[in-house]
């Protein structure tokens, strides 16, 4: 297949993202935070999506990315003086210590990315059940220590005086970047690697494919997009660490999965579709208004919405929305007959 | 008489026996299922939450104890078939992660609908709370509950074993764990044996929701929720595919966290769940297969 053809494989999502920001800028400032929720969500996802997407593997940690990203960048920006108010148990280092916005999404990502190297290295050898376990178990280890220990946040309160930086266009140039990041992987030989590793890791570790290398690759560049969409979230609104658990684990995993897990398209139109639905749902709490109809729904609805869709997706079309193949431009088929006649002549 | 070592005390043994009886009782719940589905189960903790509200209405409306408590076993029972038909026939066969993570979107639909019925502060479920008052064995002060779990634990996993290895469906249930296709070839029927497992593992939960009624009486939407996840690392510590291991693991979690927490000073204990975390991660690294179980060869290969 040519390059062009290639194109819109990383077009199409950053052309949804685009899109998404443009018609966040046309709406009320109230309906406003829900599309920087929704793009902030995009860039998680696609983190998730470039660990499980491309090697096949279930992994539940990608949320405790986001939450130390959240915590680098949201403990390095707030101002000094205001630290010994809103944290008083903060360690010295982290008190006289602050860093400027961009610095610290960078500090954010690297966190995530060491943390997931860390983590990944003997975590990596897992597949199946034990790998979703075990990545389970890092995320519960996260929560605890981010909920209990006051020398590196602000515990179970949540965080104040973070300058708040993350307008609609920064959240997207965040999407954009993680959305890129994630194409440019799957392009390179690495991400090949991977994807063959996943589809049959015998024939892959035959070929003189490390397994373990590989995934430990992709594990880390999702931790690192993990921290960073951490980074960004945190400059939207004061996060709190219950908000970076299982509610978050649940909703970003249903998106990759109703969108599907196999590609980059996927984890953007499952992103964007379900965060529609669940913004919907999530300001019919306070009433919208239909064609006319004033709905109210009682809180928790957009969760059961979001719950039964990921469940219905699982049982009748597991391979979600895009069924797992990025977007192509649609191709003159040969018709059958066509290659009976080829084959016939040769 | 005391065990006078750190701050150990009879009653803190016992409670930390007791709460390690009750999550013996889920792991044996969930590695059934486990066993004849592949599945893991994360939406025990919703099943077991769903029995506790069931217990809370039973007083409500005044029904007697006992009724209440057969109201709760037969709400849970009923789910658990329910649960079953919908969600994990369909997807029988399914990698055990996908249909973990269906368990996932179950759990997570059952908590909103309760959040959405009984709001944030959830009904109170006071039928066994007597069972807090203590008795007083040789001098030393135990909480009834401590006892009636531990006994209720002793009798349901022996029953549980004379199941598995004395009747028929046990035997059925224990060949269709080792290899679900021959066992189908050799006259087992699978769906008999899947909807057997799926309600003993139903009663289960809910003599499990009982007990835990006991000690938590504000009954929520995160009712239980905590305690399986606890369950299910114990579980895996274990050995998922056999009932004993899987016991033997939920067991020692439930009897690590009562121990610990009771002995441990709370800037220390909070921190406990780390350690157990830390603690199944090394284990899974170590004994893939868990630990109370034999190795068992090379990677499975299709």
């Amino acid at each position: 297949m040519s390059q062009a053809r290639r194109i819109p494989e990383l077009l199409v999502p950053a052309l949804l993202i685009l899109a998404t920001a443009w018609l966040g800028l046309e709406v009320s400032t109230y309906l406003q935070a829900y599309f920087l929720d929704t793009l902030v969500r995009v860039a998680i996802v696609v983190a998730l999506y470039v660990f499980i997407g491309n090697s096949g593997v279930l992994s539940f940690g990608t949320i405790s990315f986001v939450a130390l990203g959240a915590w680098t960048a949201g403990v390095l920006t707030v101002p000094s003086e205001q630290k010994k108010f809103t944290m008083p148990g903060l360690s010295h280092f982290l008190v006289t210590h602050t860093v400027g916005n961009v610095a610290s999404l960078a500090l954010a990502a690297a966190a995530g990315g060491v943390f997931a190297l860390v983590v990944g290295l003997p975590l990596m050898r897992l597949s199946g059940l034990a790998a979703g376990i075990a990545t389970f178990a890092v995320l519960g280890i996260t929560y605890n220590v981010l909920t209990h220990e006051q020398k590196i946040g602000p515990g179970l309160n949540a965080f104040s005086g973070v300058p708040q930086t993350t307008a609609i266009w920064q959240a997207a140039i965040g999407g954009l970047i993680c959305v890129a990041v994630a194409y440019v992987y799957q392009r390179t030989r690495f991400g090949r690697m991977l994807r063959a590793a996943r589809e049959d890791p015998a024939a892959a570790t035959a070929s003189g494919i490390s397994i373990h290398r590989q995934r430990l690759l992709a594990f880390t560049l999702s931790g690192a997009l993990a921290g960073f969409a951490g980074g960004i979230y945190v400059h939207l609104q004061p996060l709190q660490v219950n908000g970076l658990y299982l509610d978050l684990t649940f909703i970003t995993l249903a998106m990759l999965v109703v969108g599907g897990v196999g590609s980059l398209l996927g984890a953007v139109v499952g992103a964007l579709a379900l965060n529609g639905i669940y913004s919907f749902f999530s300001a019919a709490t306070n009433t919208v208004d239909v064609f006319g109809w004033h709905l109210k729904v009682p809180a928790g609805t957009a969760e059961i919405v979001l719950g039964v869709l990921m469940a219905v997706v699982l049982i009748f079309r597991p391979n979600g929305l895009t069924g797992g193949r990025e977007f192509s431009l649609p191709r003159r088929r040969r018709r059958v007959a066509d290659l009976e006649k080829a084959r016939a002549t040769t | 008489m005391t065990l006078a070592f750190l701050n150990l005390s009879w009653p803190v043994f016992a409670d930390a026996l007791a709460l390690g009886s009750i999550y013996a009782l889920m792991a044996v719940g969930i590695g059934l299922v486990f066993g004849v589905l592949r599945l893991v189960n994360f939406a025990y903790g919703q099943l077991m939450m769903v029995g506790a509200f069931a217990l809370a209405f039973g007083g409500q409306w005044g029904l007697p104890n006992w009724e209440s408590i057969l109201f709760c076993i037969g709400v849970v029972l009923a789910l658990s078939l329910v649960m079953d038909r919908l969600v994990f026939r369909p997807l029988r066969g399914h990698s055990p992660a996908v249909m973990l993570v269906a368990t996932f979107a179950v759990a997570f639909i059952l908590q909103n609908i309760a959040l959405i019925a009984f709001g944030s502060f959830g009904k109170t479920a006071g039928a066994l709370a007597y069972l807090q008052e203590p008795w007083d064995i040789f001098g030393v002060e135990i909480r009834k509950i401590a006892i009636v779990a531990i006994a209720t634990a002793a009798v349901c996993l022996a029953a549980i074993q004379l199941l598995l290895t004395r009747t028929s469906v046990g035997l059925h249930m224990r060949a269709a764990s080792m290899d679900f296709g021959t066992a189908r070839m050799l006259g087992v029927r699978a769906n008999r044996v899947i909807t057997g497992a799926v309600l003993v593992s139903g009663l289960l939960a809910a003599v499990a929701t009982l007990m835990l009624s006991v000690e938590q009486t504000q009954v929520t939407s995160t009712f239980a929720l905590s305690d399986t996840i606890y369950v299910l690392m114990g579980v895996v510590l274990g050995g998922l595919n056999r009932p004993i291991p899987a016991t033997l693991g939920g067991f020692s979690i439930g009897f690590a966290f009562g121990l610990l927490g009771g002995i441990l000073p709370t800037n220390q204990s909070q921190y406990l769940p780390s350690f157990i975390f830390a603690a199944v991660i090394v284990v899974l690294l170590l004994r893939p297969n868990g630990l109370f179980t034999r190795a068992t060869g090379a990677v499975e290969r299709l």
